[in-house]
C-alpha cells in the first residue's frame, strides 16, 4: 500500500504544479483556488456486495477539468468504483460502503449515510456500457434529467438544444427531435444519453466503458467528445481499453482485484510504470 | 460410412414420424373448435337479428332476446376492469419494484401464483359469504364485478409484472441515474413502458371474465330477468347516476344456460344466438389485445 500512498502523493504534486501556473494565470480571479484543483478524493473506500468485498481501501484523487481513466481485467473493481460515485449501488439490497468520497468544493462525503443518494445521483452524471436511451422521442430523452430539475418552457428547449450540440449531436438530429431514440444509430444513441448526461449540468461526469458496443468510428466520435467535455466537467472513465485510456485520459489508475494499484499521470504510467504488475497489464501479460 | 446412412436414415425416419403425430395432435384441436364454432354459427346465425339484440327475455322462444343479459355483461365487466385493473396493476408494480426480496415477499409470490389457479365457484362461495351476506351488497352488479374482478387479480398482478420485467435493468439506471425517485421511475418509464404487456394481460383476463358462469350464480345472479338497470347518465344534475351498480342483473353465459336447460328446442337455438355474441366479443377482445401487443413491440424493442 506504500506504492498507492506515493502515487497519491505525486499527483498531488502534479496538482501542486499546476496550481502554481494556473494561479499566475488566474490571479484577477477572486476563486479560493487551492480546492478547486481536485474534484474528489477517495479515502479508505471498501465495498461490499452482501459478504463479497468488491473494494479494497482505495485512495486516491481526481483532478477537477481532467480525465481520469480507471483500467484493468474483468472483475477488478472498476465499474465497482464508478458506481460508488452516483451511489447506484443503493438500488440494489445488501451493498454496503465504508471509507469516504469527500467531493470538493463542498467538501461532502458522498458515501456518509447523512448523504442523500438521490442528491448525488442531482450531482453526477452516468453514460453506461450499452446505450440506454428511454424508448422516448430524441427530444424527450435529453429533457427528462431537465424537467426533473423543474426546467420548462424555452429553458428547457434551449437546454436541450445546447445538450445535444455539446455532444455532437444537433447536426445529426435537429430535424427529427420528435422521432423516437430508437431510430438512431447505436452510437449516435450513445451520443444522445452523453447529451442527456450533460444537460443537468453534473460536477463528474461517470463513463462506465462507453464505447464496448460500438464500432471503430463511432467509438472515436465519442472519444474526441470526451476529451473537449472536461473543459467544463471532470471525468471518469472506465475502460478496457487500453489504447482508449492512453488517448483521452489526463490520469490512468489500474485496478486488480479490488484494489487500486497504481494511479499516475497517462503518459508516465503507459512509459514507465511504478510497479511491475501495472506493466504486465499493460503490455498484455494478462487480463 | 455406410453405417452412418443407416444412422442417418434411422433417424430421419424418427423425425417424419414425429413430425406426423405432431401435425395429428394439433388438428384434433383445431378440428374440434373449428366444428364447434361451425355447429354455432349454423344453429346461432338463424336466431341473429336486431330484435334478438334488443328484446327481453320471454315465455316464447322466438320473442325471447338477449337485451338484458348483454347490458348486464357490458356492467358487469365495466365494474370488473375499475376494481381489478388499478388494484392488479398496483400490487404487481410494488410486488416487482418495491418489495424486497426475502421469504415473506416469496410466500406471497408462490400464493399469486396459486390463486390464479383456484376454481371460479371458489371465488362465488367467497364472494356471497363476504360481498353479499357481510357487507350486504346485494345481488347486485356491483357484487358481480367485484366477485369477477377477484377472479382475475391475479391474473392482472402477473401480467403487470412480466410486462415490468421484459424492461432491461439498464433502463431504470438510467433514470435513477439523472435523479429520479421511486415513483418517478414508476410513473415516467416503467409505466408507460410496460404499458403493452398489461394492457394485454388485462384484455386476456376480461376475456376470460366474460364467460365466467359459475361464480355469478353462486352470489345469485338472475336468470330471467326482464328490466334493465337505470341508466348511468341522467337529465338532471348532476347527470351522472350510480343506481345501476345496486341493481339486479343478468349476464349472456346465465342467460345461454337457462336457455339450453329447457326442453324446447326453439330455446337451445336462443342460447346458440347468445353463444355466438359472447364469442365474437371474445374474439374482438383477444384481436384487440394482439394489436396493442403488435403496435407496441412496433414501438419498443429492447
Amino acid at each position: 500500500m506504500g506504492i498507492v500512498r506515493l502515487a497519491k502523493m505525486t499527483m498531488r504534486d502534479e496538482f501542486a504544479r499546476t496550481q502554481v501556473s494556473q494561479e499566475v494565470l488566474d490571479s484577477a480571479e477572486s476563486q479560493p483556488s487551492g480546492s478547486r484543483q481536485i474534484k474528489a478524493e477517495v479515502e479508505g473506500l471498501n465495498f461490499f456486495y452482501g459478504k463479497l468485498q468488491a473494494l479494497k481501501n482505495i485512495n486516491m484523487v481526481f483532478g477537477a477539468n481532467q480525465v481520469t481513466a480507471i483500467i484493468g481485467p474483468s472483475g477488478c473493481g472498476k465499474s465497482t468504483l464508478l458506481r460508488c460515485f452516483n451511489r447506484i449501488h443503493d438500488l440494489y439490497p445488501e451493498t454496503r460502503y465504508e471509507g469516504k468520497i469527500i467531493l470538493q468544493p463542498s467538501g461532502i462525503n458522498l458515501i456518509g449515510p447523512e448523504t442523500d443518494p438521490l442528491e448525488m445521483r442531482m450531482r453526477m452524471s452516468m453514460v453506461f456500457q450499452k446505450p440506454n436511451a428511454f424508448p422516448k422521442s430524441v427530444f424527450e430523452n435529453v429533457a427528462f434529467g431537465l424537467r426533473l430539475r423543474g426546467i420548462n418552457g424555452q429553458e428547457l428547449k434551449d437546454h436541450v438544444e445546447q445538450s445535444l450540440r455539446s455532444a455532437a449531436l444537433w447536426d445529426e438530429v435537429k430535424d427529427r427531435l420528435r422521432a423516437s431514440a430508437y431510430t438512431l444509430s447505436g452510437g449516435q444513441q450513445q451520443r444522445l444519453c452523453i447529451a442527456r448526461a450533460l444537460a443537468t449540468e453534473p460536477e463528474m461526469l461517470l463513463f462506465d466503458e462507453p464505447t464496448s458496443a460500438l464500432d471503430p468510428i463511432a467509438t472515436s466520435k465519442i472519444e474526441n467528445l470526451i476529451f473537449d467535455l472536461k473543459r467544463d466537467v471532470t471525468v471518469v472513465i472506465v475502460t478496457h481499453n487500453m489504447q482508449q485510456a492512453a488517448r483521452v485520459s489526463d490520469f490512468t489508475a489500474f485496478m486488480y482485484l479490488g484494489e487500486l494499484i497504481e494511479v499516475a499521470p497517462t503518459k508516465e504510467m503507459f512509459e514507465n510504470p511504478a510497479i511491475k504488475l501495472t506493466e504486465e497489464y499493460i503490455t498484455g501479460h494478462f487480463g | 460410412m455406410s453405417d452412418f446412412k443407416r444412422i442417418i436414415a434411422k433417424r430421419k425416419r424418427q423425425d417424419f414420424v414425429f413430425n406426423v403425430v405432431g401435425i395429428v395432435c394439433t388438428l384434433v384441436g383445431l378440428l374440434t373448435l373449428g366444428a364447434l364454432l361451425a355447429d354455432l354459427l349454423m344453429d346461432g346465425l338463424t336466431r341473429l337479428n336486431w330484435t334478438f339484440l334488443t328484446s327481453f327475455p320471454s315465455r316464447f322462444a322466438e320473442r325471447a332476446g338477449i337485451l338484458s343479459s348483454w347490458v348486464g355483461t357490458l356492467l358487469i365487466m365495466v365494474v370488473t376492469a375499475f376494481a381489478a385493473v388499478p388494484l392488479g396493476v398496483a400490487a404487481g408494480i410494488y410486488l416487482e419494484e418495491y418489495a424486497r426480496k426475502n421469504w415473506l415477499t416469496n410466500i406471497i409470490e408462490i400464493n399469486i401464483a396459486n390463486l390464479a389457479g383456484v376454481p371460479s365457484i371458489i371465488y362465488g362461495l367467497m364472494a356471497l359469504g363476504l360481498l353479499v351476506y357481510q357487507f350486504r351488497l346485494g345481488q347486485s352488479v356491483l357484487t358481480g364485478g367485484l366477485t369477477l374482478a377477484f377472479l382475475i387479480l391475479p391474473i392482472v398482478i402477473v401480467a403487470t409484472r412480466e410486462a415490468l420485467r421484459t424492461i432491461p435493468q439498464g433502463i431504470r439506471e438510467a433514470a435513477y441515474a439523472l435523479g429520479s425517485t421511486q415513483w418517478q421511475v414508476v410513473r415516467h418509464h416503467l409505466l408507460p413502458y410496460s404499458l403493452g404487456g398489461t394492457m394485454t394481460g388485462i384484455i386476456i383476463a376480461l376475456s376470460r371474465a366474460i364467460g365466467e358462469t359459475a361464480p355469478l350464480i353462486t352470489i345469485g345472479a338472475l336468470t330471467f330477468i326482464a328490466f334493465l338497470p337505470p341508466p348511468p347518465i341522467k337529465s338532471q344534475p348532476p347527470f351522472i347516476s350510480f343506481a345501476w351498480l345496486w341493481s339486479p342483473f343478468s349476464v349472456l353465459p346465465i342467460q345461454m344456460f337457462n336457455w339450453v336447460s329447457r326442453p324446447d328446442q326453439d330455446f337451445v337455438v336462443n342460447a346458440a344466438g347468445a353463444g355466438l355474441v359472447l364469442i365474437v366479443v371474445t374474439l374482438l377482445l383477444n384481436a384487440i389485445a394482439i394489436m396493442i401487443r403488435y403496435r407496441v413491440r412496433k414501438r419498443i424493442k429492447w
